[in-house]
């Protein structure tokens, strides 16, 4: 995987936003006309989403479905608006302290389990990997009795830790297959150096871990924002109910008001898509030049 | 060689994370299991301890087996359909394009949607009304003289619950191109530059250079989509309500410990679901480990 | 070391600082449990899946009732939408086992409500009936079909029928129909015509749907009385009335669309109220539906009467409230019970929601159209408790019934329908 040469490998390229646009240029109109016909693939159910959102349930089925609305409306968005709002501030109150420890927890479990092992340390790694795949619906009772029992602050606090612990296998998963790409060499300047686990991790890896930051944290916010299950059984107050909650109950009770969901769900979904074109910047981040010594 | 190394600080570290884990998720799977070989019914004031009766009671249950079969042909077809997309789209993007942060973001988006409504408007695309009350996709192939890719979608007798999986592909492909492109990203340079001055083609160095990196990465992709595949609910649900045309385990189980109340069956779906699972994951996992270890 | 010393403490740094990080982010939290004792101020915590539309609305002009009459006791309005309650039921599942109940939670009056009564988790309320004389206030047959073993553990605010034929008069009367069909035989020359006519003779929905035909369809086929020997006893199962009903079910299906099973059930109806369809069986709550979503006008618009084979029978099913066992304020909560009962609270909550009450004394004229219909036939029908919507199954019972007809959808074998139907009553009567 890596090269054995006696010699400190020299200061990687960084491969700069130049670097990228100047090999944009020379891309294929074809590739180019590939990635928008997808684009437009994807985004075909949006536009389903947008247009239901401005209608009034009289022109609201699947017959209509790609129809623009013979009248615009914004009502359903006033009233999503008016619905889920209350809760947007606990929705972000449990998102970011949950994926900002959840990610940094990640990365040091990942570094542990790939580049500062351990006896046993891929036993460890499938040991957590493997409780990943529990379906939670049916433990969420007893769930719900030994969150009380071990006494986690109620509230929002529950919801971060519940998700913090349960995000610790998939934020290990990805920073451990992310860190074991990294090749052992630039390690062994650090080790010759003598620097000791911490060291190692701020000054090289850390470095490194940009695009496995990114991934996670859009993995974590994104589930941990649209998480309904932990949100509905973990809190009983409403008043700290996140927004997904509330957007579950705009599906009514009998007749459900299509137009007040997709509004509702796209209002919801805006933080998520804002985290995700913030973080994309950092993509473009590949190996830096390490702080290499000697 | 690792030997001189001062091993225990990584153990140190990541020890809360064991005992969380070793609480939270296997006490639960140990409960779980417990309540599976019980005949914890209702409002069954005393259990007692049936051992695999539950068991033997799903492998007659035509409703389990019904959905067994449905999510066999979601799982294929959602795994094998995400990887394909997201690892091509990873690969479109990887040398750069102009406006790489905006395609980036198109094909997340759908992940941040949440299925509550996104569902909604799959169950349109995939209406299955022929004729002059086509709607949703058909109406569109038929628009665009492809009529004879109208079908009946997930209402389909045989190859239905693969027409379920469309939505999560949907979905998850952008997750999984972003997983490709940090993992493409992540093959130093230098190597690929080595490989191209030995005169290797493009091509070549993809295969030779660039994809046995990425193993690891697709062994988080495999965990990540067969992890979502055996518990899907939201998803069902949202498109097809509980109904045995669209059911899967994980929305049985739903329906046994909430409505029903038939705890003990409920619980051992949900540890057959782990089973089943781990007899798929585990050996790759291990095997994956391994070969990085020999590397 | 030293050395070994500097690489434990940025660790204990970190994990400090997460444990900050979350204390910090609670922000205003809320007040810990131990609820089981005394709880915040004085309030009422109700449990509903009233998320929406009328009832969401009807509901709200009751809690501004109770709040004027009840200052030190506010109403704490706790509600979990989800297809007729099933995420609500979950979370109230675990809220049951946990011991901390709400002081009041909705159910459908009957069955349904067995299992919490079976595992002790509610109170009979025997002595709230006979405070308010409520047994007299409401039908007899009500009463019966709700008494379990000789008591009663719920309020029924309102009454819903679940045996309605709706239809669009001017596409029936474009395919010939002129009077609505009132037996077996006229529906099946009514759906003929209108097959005949070019549009979808009865627009059906997925699965749930499909069940409450089917219970029209039995009712209509073996009658009330017969109807209600099932539920007690497996016997009847097996009997050639079932058969002759399971066949006719059958044959009825055939007059459906075939996307039906992605259909909800207002989108069934709109396919009516749209044109495209003439007939659909669904409950009264469809009227809401066609009169306010759809701004349709009742009798010209959209029209209705009892489902072919029940005229005189009132298919029914009730929402109600129940009294949890360790309520956190009880003293309120069996207030809140005892309004629920009273006239008031049901003329006010009925007409916006869409349904009527379960008292016998309504005030007509604060009824729309169909529901002044239906307040009129709840005098004289006699009473079938619906089994889609929890009168006369269990919880169990009814799945069981979903796995029998969900096999049957895909395979249409009567015979073996009726046997697992034979063999759910056997498990569950």
């Amino acid at each position: 995987m890596s090269t054995t040469s006696a010699a400190p490998p020299a200061p990687l390229p960084i491969r700069s936003r130049r670097w990228f646009a100047r090999r944009g240029s020379r891309v294929a109109p074809l590739k180019y006309l590939g990635l928008l016909l997808v684009a437009i693939v994807v985004l075909m159910p949006v536009y389903v989403l947008l247009v239901t959102s401005f209608k009034t349930l009289t022109e609201i089925d699947a017959a209509h479905a790609w129809s623009l609305p013979s009248s615009w409306t914004l009502d359903a968005w006033r009233q999503a608006w008016d619905e889920l709002s209350p809760n947007m501030a606990n929705s972000f109150k449990l998102a970011i302290p949950a994926t900002l420890i959840s990610v940094v927890l990640g990365s040091l479990n990942g570094f542990v389990l790939s580049k500062w092992r351990f006896p046993g340390a891929d036993v460890v790694f499938t040991f957590l990997l493997f409780g990943m795949f529990i379906p939670y619906q049916a433990v969420m009772i007893p769930l719900t009795q030994l969150f009380d029992d071990a006494n986690v602050p109620t509230g929002i606090p529950r919801l971060v830790f519940a998700h913090v612990v349960y995000g610790i296998p998939i934020t290990a998963l990805i920073f451990r297959n992310y860190y074991a790409t990294i090749p052992d060499d630039l390690l062994e300047a650090a080790r010759m150096d003598r620097a000791g686990m911490f060291r190692t991790y701020w000054s090289i890896i850390l470095p490194l871990s940009a695009p496995a930051f990114v991934v996670a944290a859009i993995w974590q916010f994104t589930s941990i924002w649209n998480d309904f299950l932990f949100a509905v059984f973990l809190i009983t107050d409403p008043v700290s109910w996140p927004v997904t909650v509330a957007l579950n109950n705009t599906t009514g009770s009998l007749v459900t008001p299509f137009n007040l969901q997709m509004a509702a769900a796209l209002l919801a979904s805006l933080p998520t898509l804002l985290v995700y074109i913030l973080l994309g910047r950092y993509f473009m981040r590949g190996l830096m030049a390490g702080a290499l010594k000697g | 060689m690792r030997g001189v190394r001062r091993w225990w600080p990584g153990l140190l570290l990541i020890s809360p994370s064991i005992v969380l884990i070793a609480v939270f998720v296997y006490g639960l799977i140990g409960w779980n299991a417990r309540v599976s070989a019980t005949d914890w019914r209702e409002a069954n004031k005393t259990t007692n301890f049936v051992g695999l009766d539950v068991y033997r009671e799903l492998r007659i249950d035509e409703r389990f087996s019904l959905d067994l079969h449905h999510l066999l042909l979601f799982t294929v077809t959602f795994i094998l359909g995400t990887l394909l997309i997201g690892g091509t789209l990873a690969l479109l993007l990887d040398k750069g394009v102009r406006g790489e942060g905006f395609f980036r973001s198109v094909y997340l988006f759908p992940m941040a949607i949440s299925f509550i409504a996104s569902g909604i408007v799959w169950r349109w695309l995939m209406n299955p009304a022929p004729g002059d009350r086509a709607s949703g996709l058909n109406v569109v192939f038929e628009k665009l003289h492809v009529g004879g890719l109208a079908n009946q979608w997930w209402q389909g007798t045989n190859w239905g619950a693969a027409a379920l999986a469309m939505p999560a592909v949907w979905a998850l492909s952008g997750y999984i191109m972003a997983l490709y492109l940090a993992g493409f990203r992540g093959v130093p340079e230098e190597l690929r530059e080595a490989a191209r001055m030995d005169g290797a083609s493009e091509l070549r160095v993809y295969r030779h250079v660039v994809f046995p990196h990425l193993r690891p990465v697709t062994l988080a992709a495999l965990i990540i989509l067969g992890h979502i595949s055996i518990k899907v609910f939201d998803l069902i649900v949202a498109i097809g309500g509980k109904q045995l045309v669209t059911e899967v385990p994980a929305v049985y189980m739903w329906v046994l410990i909430y409505d029903a109340r038939d705890y003990a069956k409920g619980a051992a779906i949900a540890t057959l679901l782990l089973i089943g699972i781990s007899v798929l994951i585990v050996p790759y996992l291990i095997y994956t480990v391994r070969s990085e270890r020999r590397a | 070391m030293p050395r070994k010393i500097l690489t434990l403490v940025p660790a204990a740094l970190v994990a400090l600082a997460a444990l900050m990080l979350v204390g910090a982010a609670s922000g205003a939290r809320s007040k810990s449990p131990a609820r089981s004792t005394t709880a915040q101020a004085n309030q009422l915590e109700v449990f509903s899946w009233w998320t929406g539309g009328g009832e969401a609305h009807g509901l709200q002009k009751l809690i501004t009732i109770w709040n004027a009459n009840h200052k030190g006791t506010p109403f704490k309005n706790e509600t979990v939408a989800g297809g007729a309650g099933s995420n609500a039921k979950a979370v109230l599942a675990q809220r049951l086992s946990a011991k901390k109940p709400p002081d009041s939670f909705q159910g459908h009056a009957g069955a349904e409500l067995q299992d919490y009564i079976k595992a002790g988790q509610l109170e009979p309320i025997d002595f709230i009936y006979k405070k308010s004389g409520f047994a007299k206030a409401m039908p007899a047959q009500l009463i019966k079909q709700i008494t379990y073993k000789g008591h009663l553990y719920s309020v029924p605010v309102n009454i819903h029928r679940a045996n309605v034929l709706w239809w669009n008069p001017a596409v029936t009367k474009k395919a010939g129909i002129t009077k609505a069909p009132k037996t077996w035989k006229e529906f099946m020359t009514a759906l003929d015509k209108a097959k005949k006519s070019g549009v979808i003779p009865l627009a059906l929905g997925e699965q749930w749907t499909q069940k409450h035909l089917l219970e029209t369809v039995m009712i209509a086929t073996v009658g009330p009385v017969r109807w209600a020997a099932l539920w007690r006893s497996p016997a009847g199962w097996s009997n050639a009335g079932v058969t002759l009903a399971l066949n006719r079910y059958k044959t009825l299906l055939t007059y459906t669309n075939s996307d039906a099973a992605s259909l909800t059930w207002q989108d069934a109806s709109k396919l009516v109220a749209d044109g495209k369809a003439a007939y659909n069986v669904m409950g009264d709550w469809a009227d809401g539906y066609f009169r306010i979503d759809l701004k349709k006008k009742p009798l010209s618009g959209y029209a209705w009467s009892a489902v072919p084979g029940t005229g005189g029978v009132y298919d029914w099913l009730s929402d109600s409230f129940t009294l949890p066992k360790g309520a956190p304020h009880r003293a309120a909560a069996v207030q809140w019970l005892t309004f629920l009962g009273s006239k008031r609270a049901q003329d006010t909550f009925n007409p916006v929601k869409g349904s009527i009450p379960a008292r016998k004394d309504a005030t007509a004229k604060l009824y729309d159209t169909y529901l002044k219909w239906a307040l009129n036939q709840w005098k004289t029908d006699k009473l079938a408790g619906s089994l889609a919507h929890g009168v006369v199954a269990s919880n169990a019972w009814n799945t069981d019934i979903d796995t029998a007809l969900g096999l049957f959808l895909q395979n249409k074998d009567v015979k073996k329908f009726q046997s697992s139907l034979v063999t759910a009553a056997k498990k569950r009567a």
